[in-house]
Order: structure tokens, then C-alpha cells, then sequence
């Protein structure tokens, strides 16, 4: 493979950049891997890579319906964070801060990772006061989080909404520093390059169509593109898991749900973190470009349409207008939509299955981006080793029977409401 | 904007209903042993498939009443609505 580095660049300059080699090849499928993943997303693109990095497994095939990163890597808000107050959650998302922050190297890829912190706003003294527990619970667990009081969160980001007679007035807020952003298409187009360049096969345009499963072990997929055999298979495919556990007779603690992004017009440096608002559903960041990047709610009804729905769109942005006024004068660029897969408790599932040589990787509600490599480095070790790592042994698919559940925001099982 | 038709009150926008999901899970019966599997399927399970799907809506700022609406997952087009008592055949 070739390396990506300034004298590359200037070598290839000299020939117009012509002569660069493809990042990763359009290989026809084999008739048998030792490991199949379903789903050539960010989660499907870094198992691979992992299986082939940590574990050296790599007879492996990525089978993808569309085109790699075609679904959430490429819809999402790319905001990257480990802010959660539950060991499982805190513990398996700093892991992966650790990995975000190695990532342009390790991929030789720049995905543009930037550090430039969140801070989630509070409305009153009581959710101060839970912010304050969420801070102390992320520090016992080695995650930076810091308490800001009204005045030094009005001197990170002024433009918001300061002013005395507002419904919801800023009392302060939990930031964490490290948390961030990174260029999610190149975290897709990086880790697709390297699981390449190890031996994987990237298959796009392939569907998987049904399982051949025989005795409670499987034993391969059906495809568009043909009968694959695979000694494992590994299902990462988010908002299309339903679709996939019907054909294999399972129903999951799963449902699919619409979740809308959109931007503004591009605009000179005014937001240098992430910002959500307190008392509802927005969140909002400055893109390198100088957009506006909003999002918010789900539009709240089962949906796979991966397009939106104006009302979902106005009520989030009416939370964004209360919090920074002057976004009211930007126009918007572009809207999008993508399919979550919103679980019962809000938490994901990295598990076995019932069948032998089947692995499950779903639920990931909101919070797939920044999940990706440690999403990716769990899920391969537990298809390599046939056993849960102890980072993702939470997230087992029985929590739910067993009542063990991963509740961050206490709201139950209505998905649909955030 | 989808327009749910209400089997009280007519043709309403979707901002007069929330949304209170799939109405075709069925609480477990009472005075019967219930198994860890069916409430598991009661309270978590859900098929959501991509196509056809029944389920509950509430005209929340209209006349208040629950209602089944049938709509397709991928298109959000609704085909029928049910009074909640109503049996869907």
C-alpha cells in the first residue's frame, strides 16, 4: 500500500496525481471466509481491520448492500465524547477516546480528530446538581469533566442566550474537554483502506438475501451476488438489524427509528466546542468548513426512510434558536436523515448469539459515530476469541431478560421518545 | 407532515398526535403463568420491520383518544386507522 505523507504528495504532484493507487480494490466474493461482517459501515469497516490488526484474521469479507459508508458514518454529526455516568458506557467510550486520539496515525489517514470539548448546558440548580453527579461519576472512571458556573460558560461561547428573561436560563454546565469532532467520512474511508491493504474484501453492492444455518451453527450467508460460506459471521448493520433478525426468526430489543441532521450555510469561526442545550433535544458544532451543524430529536415514529419530516426539523431548531438567538439569520444548506437502531435502554448490544458463529452488534442509538473503533475492536475480539471482552461484556444481549439494564437517561422502553 | 386521519374527528396534521408505537404487542394475559420469554416479547421485544406497521397514536391535542393507525415504514404512507377497540384484521 501506498503511504500517505508529504513526500508522496509532492512526488505524485509532479504527475498530476494520476498515479495513485486505488484505496481499497472491488474484489469479486469468494466462496468461503473465515469471517463474514455484514455491513460495510464505520462499526463493519473497523472490525475488520481490528480482526486483521489484533487478531490476524484475515480471510475476511465485508459484505455491504450500497456502497462503504454510505449510511450513518456518513450521516451522522461526527461529535465524539465519553461523557456518561454508567461504568459500562464511561469505561467502553474512553477506551475509545484513546483510540480516536491515535487514529490518523495508526490509519495513516488524517481524520481530522479535534479535541475541542462539549459542554452540556444546564437550565436549573437541580440539573446542576445531576451534572454535577455525572461529572464525578466520569472522574472515578479516568474521564475528564469539568463543572463550568454561568460566567465561565458565557466566556467559552457568548453568542448564547445570556440574557435575564428567558424560559430557559443558563446556569452552567458540564464540559469535557477532551470530547470532540472528527472528519467522519475519512474514519470510514481510513479504516476501509487499511483492512484492504491487510487482505479484507471489501463487497459493495451485494445484499445479503438469507442465513444458511444447520444445527444451531452457521454456516453462511446467502447473497445477491451468491452463497457464501463464512465459519463466522458478524452482523453490523444499525438501522437495518430488524430487517436481518427477521430473517434469522429472532426479534430484538430493537426498533428503528428516523434520526435528522442539517446544516447551515457556511459562516466565519464562531463555535469552537460542542454545545447541547439542557432543556430539550439540540446539540450544535462548527464544521471546518464554517457550516452549523444542528441536530436533535428523532422524528418519533418507525421509520425507515432515511429522508426527514419538517416538524421534527422546526421543533429542534426552535430549541436552537433559544439557546444561540443568532442562529435565526443563517440560512440552511442541507438537511438528512438516518436510521437508528434505538434500543431498549438506550445502550448497545456486542454479543453471541444463540447460533454458533453468530455475532451481534446493534443499538446504537444517537451514539454510533463515536462508538466506531471501540465498537470495532470489541466486536473483533469477540468474534476472534468467541467470548466478550470484559469493555463490552455489559452489553450483552440477555441484559434484558436478566434485568442488568444499561439506562443512561432512565426514559424505559419508549425509543421514541429522547 | 403526515396527515392521520382520525376515527373521530377526520383529517389532522400529525402535530395534534404522539406517537405511542407498535400495536401489535399484546400484554400477557392475566391468571396464567406468564414465562420470562413472553414478557421479555411484552415489554422489549419488537419486529419493527421496514414496510407495513400497525401502531398506536394519541390525537393528543384533538379529541384525545388513542387510535390504530396502519402506515408503511419506508414510505410513511398511511393506508388505514382504527378506533383503538377496533379488531385489525
Amino acid at each position: 500500500m501506498q503511504k500517505y505523507s508529504i513526500f508522496n504528495l509532492v512526488k505524485n504532484a509532479f504527475s498530476n496525481h494520476e498515479n495513485w493507487d486505488l484505496a481499497w480494490k472491488d474484489p469479486t466474493p469468494k466462496e468461503e471466509y473465515d469471517v463474514v461482517i455484514i455491513g460495510g459501515g464505520g462499526h463493519g469497516l473497523a472490525t475488520a481491520y481490528y480482526l486483521a490488526k489484533e487478531h490476524n484474521i484475515t480471510n475476511v469479507a465485508i459484505i455491504e448492500k450500497g456502497w462503504i459508508g454510505g449510511g450513518n458514518v456518513g450521516r451522522n454529526t461526527t461529535i465524539i465524547r465519553s461523557n456518561y455516568m454508567h461504568d459500562e458506557n464511561g469505561l467502553f467510550s474512553e477506551f475509545g477516546m484513546d483510540l480516536w486520539r491515535k487514529m490518523s496515525q495508526d490509519l495513516n489517514y488524517n481524520v481530522m480528530f479535534s479535541p475541542r470539548g462539549i459542554i452540556n448546558l444546564a437550565h436549573s440548580d437541580a440539573q446542576m446538581n445531576a451534572y454535577a453527579r455525572r461529572g464525578n461519576s466520569m472522574r472515578l472512571n479516568g474521564i475528564d469533566a469539568v463543572l463550568l458556573n454561568r460566567e465561565q460558560v458565557k466566556e467559552i461561547i457568548p453568542m448564547a442566550d445570556f440574557s435575564e428573561n428567558v424560559r430557559f436560563p443558563i446556569f452552567g454546565g458540564l464540559m469535557q474537554p477532551s470530547a470532540g469532532t472528527a472528519r467522519h467520512d475519512a474514519v470510514a474511508w481510513g479504516y476501509a483502506r487499511q483492512a484492504d491493504s491487510m487482505g479484507v474484501d471489501i463487497i459493495q453492492n451485494c445484499e445479503v438475501i438469507g442465513f444458511d444455518v444447520s444445527a444451531g451453527k452457521i454456516k453462511g450467508i446467502r447473497t445477491s451476488r451468491g452463497n457464501i460460506k463464512a465459519k463466522k459471521v458478524g452482523i453490523c448493520v444499525a438501522g437495518s438489524t430488524n430487517i436481518l433478525a427477521e430473517k434469522l426468526n429472532m426479534t430484538l430489543p430493537i426498533e428503528t427509528h428516523l434520526l435528522q441532521a442539517c446544516v447551515s450555510e457556511p459562516v466565519k469561526p464562531v463555535l469552537d466546542s460542542v454545545v447541547t442545550f439542557g432543556a430539550g433535544h439540540f446539540y450544535v458544532s462548527q464544521s471546518d468548513k464554517g457550516e452549523m451543524v444542528m441536530g436533535g430529536d428523532l422524528d418519533g415514529y418507525n421509520s425507515y426512510a432515511q429522508r426527514g419530516n419538517l416538524p421534527t426539523l422546526q421543533h429542534v431548531l426552535t430549541e436552537g434558536i433559544a439557546m444561540m438567538p443568532f442562529l435565526s439569520k443563517l440560512k440552511m444548506l442541507r438537511t438528512w436523515g438516518g436510521i437508528m437502531d434505538m434500543s431498549m435502554d438506550g445502550s448497545p448490544i456486542i454479543d453471541k448469539t444463540h447460533i454458533e458463529g453468530l455475532y451481534l452488534n446493534c443499538g446504537w442509538c444517537y451514539g454510533g459515530f463515536k462508538a466506531t473503533p471501540a465498537s470495532g475492536w470489541t466486536f473483533a475480539h469477540t468474534i476472534a476469541q468467541d467470548r466478550v471482552h470484559e469493555l463490552n461484556a455489559g452489553y450483552s444481549l440477555n441484559r434484558f431478560s436478566t434485568g442488568n439494564l444499561i439506562d443512561e437517561k432512565g426514559l424505559g422502553t419508549k425509543t421514541w421518545i429522547s | 407532515m403526515l396527515y392521520i386521519n382520525c376515527p373521530h374527528c377526520g383529517m389532522r396534521s400529525q402535530n395534534e398526535f404522539s406517537y405511542g408505537g407498535d400495536a401489535s404487542v399484546k400484554r400477557p394475559e392475566l391468571n396464567k403463568e406468564v414465562s420470562d420469554q413472553e414478557w421479555d416479547n411484552f415489554v422489549y421485544n419488537r419486529k419493527s420491520l421496514r414496510g407495513k406497521h400497525l401502531e398506536l397514536w394519541q390525537h393528543i391535542s384533538g379529541c384525545r383518544q388513542w387510535i390504530k393507525v396502519e402506515r408503511d415504514t419506508a414510505t410513511h404512507e398511511i393506508f388505514r386507522t382504527f378506533k383503538a377497540d377496533e379488531e385489525v384484521a
